[in-house]
C-alpha cells in the first residue's frame, strides 16, 4: 500500500498519466460535441485511426508537424461530414452508420498505409513533437513537471477543454448546438437550420477525434501500427457518458482513466510473474464498463440523441 | 430539402437494393484501385476469377461465407429488436473457447453426438457472455453498444492469455495455439479436396430456423414489435426486458456457433487469428440482407466472395487486400442510404 502511495507522488507517473490522457481528452471532447448536438458518432474508432495514419503520413512525406495535425483534422472532418450526410440529412440509424464509418475509415487507413509505405519488419519512424516546457508553471512540485513538461499538443488539449466549455455553455452558438440535441423543434421555431448545426457539430467533433488519433503517431509514439487505436475510441464513448456530457468532467474522467491505465502498466511490470499481463490489460475496458454502471441510472442523455430531425417535424 | 414518407416501395427495388449497393461500392472502389496505379477492370476481373472462377475458388468463398452467415444472423436478430449487439466478434471467440474446452479431450463421443455437443457448448458460451451487457442494460440502463464493443477486447485478451498460458499446445512449435479438436469433433468436409465443411449446412439450417421463428412464432412477433415501437409493445403487454433477453440469447448463441464452426471446421484449433473481424463484417451482412434471415445467406456469400477474390487479386496484382474491407464498408453505407430511399423520398425545396 505504501509503495502505491509513494508511486502516486512521483512525477514520472503523472507525466505518463497526462500522456495517456491527451488523446482521450481530444476524442472525448469530440464525441461530446457530436452527442450534445444529438448525434451519436460511433465512427470515432475509425476516425481516430485515419487521423493517426493521415497525420503521420503527412510528416513522413516531408510535411511539417502542424501541417500533419491540420491534415488529420481535415480528413476527420470529411468522415464527419459523411456521417452527418447519412444520419443528419437522411436519418439512417446512427449506430449502424457509425460502425460503417469506423469500418470504412480504418480500412482506408490500412489500405493507404500498405500502399504508400513499402513493407518492412520495423515500421518507419518520424521525428515526433518534442517536449516543450512552460517556464514558471513547470516548477510547481510533482504536478508542474507532469502537466507542463509535455508536447504542444497536450497544451492544445487543455486549451480545447476550456474552449469547448466556453463555446457550449457561454456562447449563443453553444446554446443552439445543445438545443439541437435537446429540442430541435424549438431550434427550428427560431429559424435555425437544425441540420446545418448538427452537421457542423459532427464535423468539428470528428476533427478533434482525428487529432486525438494523430497525437498517438505524432507525439506519444513515432510510427503507425495496425490496430493501434485498440478500442480507445469506444472508451471515449463511455467517458462521455461518465462525464455526463460536460467538458470539465470529460477532462477529469480522461485523467482518472489514464491514472488507472498508467498504474495498470506499472503493475504489469511488477506482477508479471504472478499474474498474466493480459489480466492487467483488461482493466481499462472493465473500468470503462464500471464507469458507465456508476452513472447509468442517473445519466441524462441529450433528449434528441439518436432521433433524426426532419424539417417541418412537429414534436 | 425535405424527406417525405413513401407509401409503398416496389418489391423489385427492395430486392435490387443490395446489388445496387455493391455496385456503388465497386464504382467507388475503382478510384482506390486507380490510386494504387492499377486498372480497375483488370483488378475486378482478377477478383471475380479468384472468388468464382474455379470449383476451388467457389468452395473457398462458401467456406468464408460460413462464419459470416452465423454472425450476420446474430446481428440481424438483434438489430430487428433494436438491440445493438456489436459484440459478435467476442461472442465468436467465446464459442471457439467452449468448443476447444469440450472438444480437445474432455469427452470423446461418436461424431453424430460430439459435433452437436460442440455447437451447443459454443452457443451457450456466446449467450452467457452476452448476458453481461443484457443484464447491465435491463437492470442498470447501461448502453449495450459500448459494453458489447468493450467486451470484444476483454475476450480477445482472455483468449490470448489462455493461448500463452494453460492452453498453449506444446506440440505447436512455440506458436500460440490450442490443441487440435479431436477427430470425432472435427466437422467433415462436404466437397472433396476443399475446405468447405459441414458448418455451412448448420449455418443454412440456422438461417431457415431463424426465419421460421421470426415469421411464425409469438417470440418472433414480439421481437419485431419491440423493434418497431417499444411503447406500443409495452402497452400491448410485451415485456421489453424479456424480449431483449430472448433476442440476446439467439444473437449470442449464433455468434458463438460461428466460433465453433471455425475451430472445429476450418482451422481445427483455436488461435488469435481465428477471425479477421467476422463479427464486424456480420453487421454489413445483416444490413445488406435488410435483416432478413434468408437474405443473410445470400449477402454473406456475396461479401465472402469479395474477401476471397480480393485475397486472390492481391497475390497477382499489386493492390493491398484491404480493398475488400473498403468495398464491404462502402456497400454497408450505401445500402443504408438505399434502404432509406425506398422508405422515404427526398423533396427538394420547401
Amino acid at each position: 500500500m505504501m509503495e502505491l502511495f509513494e508511486m502516486m507522488l512521483t512525477t514520472g507517473l503523472w507525466a505518463s498519466v497526462i500522456r495517456i490522457a491527451t488523446p482521450l481528452i481530444f476524442a472525448t471532447l469530440g464525441e461530446l460535441i457530436c452527442e450534445r448536438a444529438g448525434v451519436l458518432n460511433l465512427g470515432i474508432e475509425g476516425i481516430m485511426t485515419i487521423g493517426a495514419m493521415a497525420g503521420w503520413i503527412w510528416v513522413y512525406q516531408g510535411g511539417d508537424l502542424w501541417g500533419g495535425i491540420v491534415f488529420a483534422a481535415i480528413v476527420g472532418m470529411i468522415f464527419g461530414f459523411l456521417h452527418s450526410l447519412l444520419v443528419v440529412y437522411l436519418g439512417v440509424s446512427q449506430h449502424v452508420s457509425g460502425i460503417g464509418i469506423t469500418l470504412l475509415a480504418s480500412s482506408i487507413s490500412y489500405y493507404a498505409y500498405t500502399l504508400l509505405i513499402p513493407f518492412s519488419t520495423t515500421p518507419p519512424k518520424i521525428v515526433p513533437f518534442s517536449v516543450f516546457e512552460i517556464p514558471i508553471l513547470s516548477s510547481i512540485p510533482v504536478i508542474g513537471q507532469a502537466l507542463f513538461h509535455q508536447s504542444a499538443l497536450t497544451y492544445l488539449s487543455y486549451i480545447l477543454v476550456g474552449v469547448t466549455f466556453f463555446v457550449l455553455h457561454k456562447m449563443p452558438i453553444g446554446l443552439t448546438i445543445r438545443m439541437a440535441g435537446e429540442n430541435p423543434v424549438a431550434n427550428e421555431a427560431q429559424g435555425i437550420n437544425v441540420l446545418l448545426i448538427r452537421t457542423g457539430a459532427v464535423m468539428a467533433g470528428s476533427a478533434l477525434m482525428a487529432i486525438g488519433g494523430a497525437f498517438l503517431t505524432m507525439s506519444a509514439f513515432d510510427a503507425f501500427y495496425f490496430g493501434m487505436i485498440n478500442g480507445r475510441g469506444w472508451i471515449c464513448v463511455a467517458l462521455v457518458i461518465f462525464a455526463s456530457w460536460k467538458p470539465g468532467k470529460a477532462f477529469l474522467g480522461a485523467i482518472l482513466f489514464a491514472l488507472f491505465e498508467a498504474l495498470q502498466i506499472r503493475a504489469q511490470l511488477i506482477g508479471a510473474d504472478v499474474i498474466p499481463y493480459q489480466i492487467f490489460s483488461m482493466m481499462p475496458y472493465f473500468l470503462s464498463i464500471l464507469a458507465m454502471m456508476l452513472v447509468a441510472r442517473k445519466a441524462t442523455y441529450p433528449k434528441a440523441l439518436l432521433i433524426p430531425f426532419r424539417q417541418g417535424d412537429r414534436i | 430539402m425535405r424527406i417525405k414518407t413513401r407509401r409503398n416501395a416496389p418489391f423489385w427495388l427492395i430486392a435490387a437494393l443490395p446489388i445496387l449497393s455493391i455496385g456503388v461500392a465497386f464504382i467507388i472502389g475503382a478510384f482506390f484501385i486507380l490510386w494504387a496505379g492499377e486498372s480497375p477492370i483488370n483488378a475486378y476481373i482478377a477478383l471475380i476469377k479468384g472468388s468464382l472462377g474455379s470449383t476451388f475458388a467457389i468452395t473457398e468463398s462458401l467456406s468464408r461465407a460460413t462464419p459470416l452467415i452465423f454472425t450476420g444472423l446474430a446481428a440481424a436478430v438483434a438489430f430487428r429488436a433494436k438491440f445493438w449487439n456489436i459484440g459478435a466478434e467476442g461472442q465468436l471467440y467465446c464459442g471457439a473457447m467452449a468448443a476447444t474446452l469440450v472438444g480437445t479431450g474432455m469427452i470423446d463421443l461418436p461424431a453424430p453426438i460430439m459435433i452437436p455437443m460442440l455447437f451447443i457448448a459454443g452457443a451457450i458460451a456466446g449467450c452467457l457472455i452476452l448476458l453481461v451487457p443484457v443484464i447491465l442494460k435491463t437492470h442498470m440502463k447501461v448502453d449495450e453498444v459500448v459494453t458489447t464493443l468493450l467486451l470484444n477486447f476483454v475476450i480477445l485478451l482472455f483468449v490470448n492469455m489462455l493461448l500463452e498460458g494453460p492452453w498453449k499446445d506444446p506440440m505447436a512449435m512455440g506458436w500460440p495455439q490450442a490443441a487440435r479438436i479431436i477427430d470425432n469433433g472435427v466437422l467433415p468436409t462436404i466437397v472433396a479436396k476443399s475446405r468447405l465443411h459441414l458448418g455451412i449446412i448448420v449455418a443454412l439450417l440456422m438461417s431457415v430456423l431463424m426465419w421460421a421463428i421470426i415469421r411464425f412464432t409469438v417470440w418472433g412477433y414480439e421481437i419485431r414489435a419491440v423493434g418497431h415501437n417499444q411503447q406500443a409493445s409495452t402497452f400491448y403487454g410485451i415485456s421489453i426486458n424479456k424480449s431483449v433477453l430472448m433476442v440476446a440469447l439467439f444473437s449470442g448463441g449464433l455468434a458463438g456457433m460461428a466460433g465453433v464452426s471455425e475451430v472445429a471446421g476450418l482451422k481445427g484449433y483455436l488461435t488469435l487469428t481465428l477471425s479477421p473481424g467476422f463479427g464486424y463484417t456480420g453487421i454489413a451482412v445483416a444490413m445488406l440482407a435488410q435483416l432478413h434471415p434468408i437474405g443473410v445467406v445470400i449477402s454473406a456469400i456475396f461479401l465472402a466472395s469479395i474477401y476471397v477474390g480480393a485475397d486472390a487479386m492481391s497475390r497477382t496484382i499489386d493492390i493491398p487486400n484491404y480493398i475488400a474491407d473498403i468495398l464491404v464498408a462502402i456497400s454497408l453505407l450505401s445500402v443504408l442510404v438505399g434502404a432509406m430511399l425506398t422508405r422515404y423520398r427526398i423533396v427538394w425545396g420547401k
